[in-house]
């Protein structure tokens, strides 16, 4: 039998259960360092001052953001159709191709007129890759979780073909494009508030950045403002009413799939156009994984996400910054705090909500 | 197993529960409920839905842990904080909705979570053994080897109640057991019963059909709003007190209305047949025709075609055979389906509302737009706009009487009733032509059912016409001008209001008709 649904005041809901996780994910990554013989208090000043102490390591942190931002709302998208997608990394790979393509092929084209059209090769490659297993389990019943799973090696591989066999740069030790012309990227955040009088330092956060916050309204917009949130929404609720109120799960369920597929695609946006300038293998590098913990811990809201998101930024450039300082404490650990946090957020999160409502629960005789 | 009958030697109660009371959130689902059940009777309880009934039986059956109150069985007060401690303490349920494993035999489910160790060879000899003591004990023939999938619903009720004894149950809570059964499998089920209390077994009987305890049982109580307002004797009472007891004040069990004033066909069909996933023909070469201004009941035992009739009508399932036509055009395939049918006027208000006709986990003003989530009126564009849509479910919920009228409530904190209405008013707005009602006061309280009741006969008398499906008989009876019977997918038999009889009903309903006679 599945475990009753539990009640919860919505700033409860919202607010208080994940930070709940989070401490509690915190405080178990805190014996993990004092277990090698360091100071957790230590640890987490050199974080926090690592990712926010400095202009530079904000930036870092806000690029990090970004990536986490478009994966996080890429799966929440789906949760509220009722999916699980995990094929945000692949989603983004096979953007990544469309994203490259579009920068060498269209480089004639102008900047204005360049970016706009590679922006949305990528969200068409995305959409694409992600629309496919929706038409999979629409039509076919092939589950989501399975197909994107495995739809994920499939892009990996296809990347691998192309980068050595097709678009690779001629004469490169590197699976990699050649590089993009100027005019094909995305501006680096400095230049961009350097007119403003802000002098950043050169960093890799640049105007994907921008968007990814226009995405967040986007979504807010999309799931809680529009008919067709409506529809993904009663489809992800209740499939059986869906279908009484005359809405076609099976469109919904493709049209969530390729709108989860268009946000991962921003990944590709922000890494390809707006930091390495050209297309290489991995680019993705697990930030489609971490979209789901995003999703999770955001549970499925855009301004959820954002602040999700903003948490797994922090933890990404803290924590390259902490293991600089502190070599005892190597970027492995950094991943298994982030490792206990995605655990507690996510996986575990039912057991939080219980000790909550527990706790919330007036006048319980113990 | 060795424990001597309850009755021969201890004179306690069989059950005694005192000043049981249990909270939902904001609802007392029991207040204060104190019940005394002597061993070796046939105990009834009666209410409303939502009285309160299935709550107190969870309760003493371990599914839920009371918030305060003393539960005694056979004079010792217990704990029982989960079914394997009710079970232990001699007390079995057989659900409304059964809990078999239908792809196994009936020995494998009666072993199913007491099979006795790793092996199961030893504990399935032991228990056919078992099963052939108590068949004979109590009349209860069954196939141990046969196939439950296979069984008949009453067959498969018997599957549960020797799943009870087999644990040793000297208690049998039965909740709302006749709900699936035709009235010949009921009859069987009270024969049944009575052959368990002439043995010293004890048994609780959940129901709200009043006949059922003036049939089988020995005393009766009586559940209003969660407490418990009455303990009498069968004997010493009528079905009128226990009707006016459970709803506390006197109920009109007929419905008041003028005499129908037909118009033209809106609704024909001829030979529908549908075939279910399973390849099962569950609805057979239907017919039928519906005029504006009329309601048509159709009677039946739930599982006999009727929803099939209903979701096929409403375009959610598609039809293997036969014609439908709406103000006398054809339907062809591309207009089967609910949007295109709502914008025709056919609207549907579905058997099963938390499952199908609303999403609980939204608020009430989301649901009060569902279907028509596309109108223009709700918002600009392919945007919805919060403030029409409120406004919109503010004006409905006064309209139709929902409690608490706050659009911003999630749907799931409504009662039974109110959940209804706001179905209700969703369909009814939109000025239907044709109507489908499926099951319109299921899990209703009384006076929302008086409520739409009298909705349902100013809709007729305003001209839509109207299917109703209930498997409430009474209720069939009370609102249609003409009713057909269904039994096995089939139509047995129609027959105007004015002159129908239960009996006769029954009879069509259990697959009896004039041809087959």
């Amino acid at each position: 039998m599945s475990a009753a649904p539990i009640d919860l005041p919505r700033w409860a809901d919202a607010g208080l259960v994940p930070l709940v996780s989070v401490a509690a994910a915190l405080v178990v990554a805190g014996l993990v360092v004092i277990g090698i013989g360091e100071s957790p208090l230590e640890a987490t000043t050199l974080l926090l001052r690592g990712a926010l102490g400095s202009a530079e390591g904000v930036s870092f942190t806000l690029y990090y953001t970004t990536n986490f931002i478009f994966t996080g709302l890429a799966v929440a998208v789906a949760f509220h159709a009722g999916l699980f997608n995990i094929g945000g990394e692949g989603q983004a790979t096979i953007a990544g191709i469309f994203v490259a393509l579009a920068c060498l092929w269209l480089a004639p084209l102008p900047g204005i007129l360049l970016v706009p059209l590679a922006i949305l090769a990528a969200a068409a490659g995305g959409a694409l890759y992600g629309f496919i297993p929706g038409w999979l389990q629409a039509t076919r019943g092939s589950h989501v979780v399975i197909t994107t799973i495995m739809f994920n090696f499939i892009a990996a591989t296809l990347s691998v073909y192309l980068l050595v066999e097709v678009i690779g740069k001629p004469g490169s030790m590197q699976a990699e494009t050649p590089e993009f012309a100027r005019h094909a990227i995305l501006t680096p955040m400095h230049e961009l508030l350097a007119p403003l009088g802000l002098k950043l330092p050169a960093t890799p956060l640049n105007s994907a950045f921008l968007l990814a916050l226009a995405a967040l309204v986007a979504v807010w917009a999309l799931i809680y403002r529009s008919r067709l949130g409506y529809a993904i929404r009663t489809v992800g609720a209740n499939p059986r009413a869906a279908a009484y109120a005359g809405i076609s799960p099976a469109r919904i369920i493709m049209v969530a799939m390729a709108i989860s597929g268009a946000l991962a695609g921003g990944l590709a946006v922000n890494e390809v156009m707006g930091v390495q300038h050209r297309l290489l293998l991995d680019f993705t590098a697990g930030y489609g994984f971490v979209g789901i913990a995003v999703a999770l811990m955001g549970r499925g809201h855009p301004v959820g996400v954002g602040l999700a998101a903003l948490l797994f930024g922090v933890l990404y450039q803290g924590g390259a910054e902490l293991s600089f300082d502190k070599p005892s404490i190597t970027r492995d650990m950094v991943v298994v705090i982030g490792g206990v946090i995605i655990l507690f957020a996510g996986a575990l999160d039912g057991l939080f909500r219980r000790l909550v409502a527990g706790l919330l629960r007036p006048g319980r005789p113990s | 197993m060795t424990k001597p009958p309850p009755s021969a030697v201890n004179p306690a109660a069989a059950i005694e529960l005192i000043s049981i009371s249990k909270r939902f959130g904001p609802v007392q689902a029991n207040k204060d409920v104190s019940l005394k059940v002597a061993a070796g009777s046939i105990h009834g309880i009666v209410g409303e839905n939502g009285a309160g009934k299935s709550t107190l039986m969870s309760i003493l059956y371990g599914f839920y842990e009371a918030d305060s109150g003393e539960i005694r069985v056979s004079g010792t007060a217990r704990k029982i904080r989960s079914p394997g401690e009710a079970i232990a303490a001699g007390i079995g349920m057989v659900h409304q909705h059964f809990m078999l494993v239908e792809t196994l035999s009936v020995v494998e489910n009666v072993v199913l979570g007491a099979e006795g160790g790793a092996w199961l060879k030893g504990g399935l000899a032991k228990a056919r053994a078992e099963l052939a003591r108590l068949s004979q004990e109590y009349g209860l023939v069954i196939d141990p080897d046969a196939i439950v999938g296979d069984l008949s619903v009453g067959l498969q009720q018997r599957v549960e109640i020797l799943k009870a004894l087999y644990r040793g149950a000297d208690i049998l809570i039965l909740d709302e057991p006749t709900a699936v059964l035709t009235p010949p499998e009921a009859d069987q089920l009270f024969c049944l019963l009575r052959a368990l209390k002439a043995q010293g077994k004890t048994v609780i009987l959940i129901t709200h059909k009043l006949r059922e305890i003036m049939d089988v049982t020995d005393r009766v109580s009586v559940m209003r709003r969660g407490e418990m307002v009455a303990h009498v004797k069968t004997a010493e009472t009528s079905p009128a007190a226990l009707a006016e007891a459970m709803v506390g004040r006197r109920v009109l069990l007929r419905v008041e209305k003028a005499p129908r004033q037909p118009g033209p066909a809106v609704l024909e069909i001829a030979g529908l047949s549908y075939v279910d996933e399973r390849g099962c023909e569950t609805l057979k070469d239907a017919s039928l025709t519906l005029h504006a201004g009329e309601i048509v009941g159709i009677a039946g035992v739930a599982g006999n075609g009727q929803s099939e009739l209903l979701e096929v009508l409403a375009g959610l399932i598609q039809p293997s055979r036969g014609v439908i036509r709406l103000n006398g055009q054809i339907l062809d395939a591309t207009e089967r389906n609910p949007a295109r049918l709502r914008k025709l006027g056919l609207m549907h208000i579905p058997e099963d509302r938390q499952k199908a006709g609303l999403v609980t986990a939204f608020s009430a003003a989301e649901n009060a737009i569902l279907g028509y989530h596309g109108d223009p009126a709700f918002g600009p564009g392919p945007f919805l706009s919060p403030a029409a849509i409120e406004a919109h479910a503010r004006a409905a919920f006064t309209a139709y009487d929902v409690r608490p009228p706050d659009p911003a409530l999630k749907t799931a904190k409504f009662s039974g009733g109110n959940q209804q209405k706001i179905v209700l008013a969703r369909e009814i707005e939109r000025a239907p032509k044709v109507l489908l009602v499926g099951q319109p006061t299921r899990g209703v309280d009384i006076g929302a059912i008086e409520f739409i009741h009298r909705r349902l006969i100013a809709l007729r008398d305003a001209g839509v016409a109207i299917l109703l499906v209930s498997v409430e008989l009474e209720e069939v009876m009370a609102l249609s001008d003409r009713i057909l019977a269904m039994c096995g997918g089939q139509i047995t038999g129609e027959r105007a209001a004015e002159t129908a009889d239960e009996r006769d009903l029954g009879l069509l309903m259990a697959g009896v008709t004039e041809r087959a006679a």
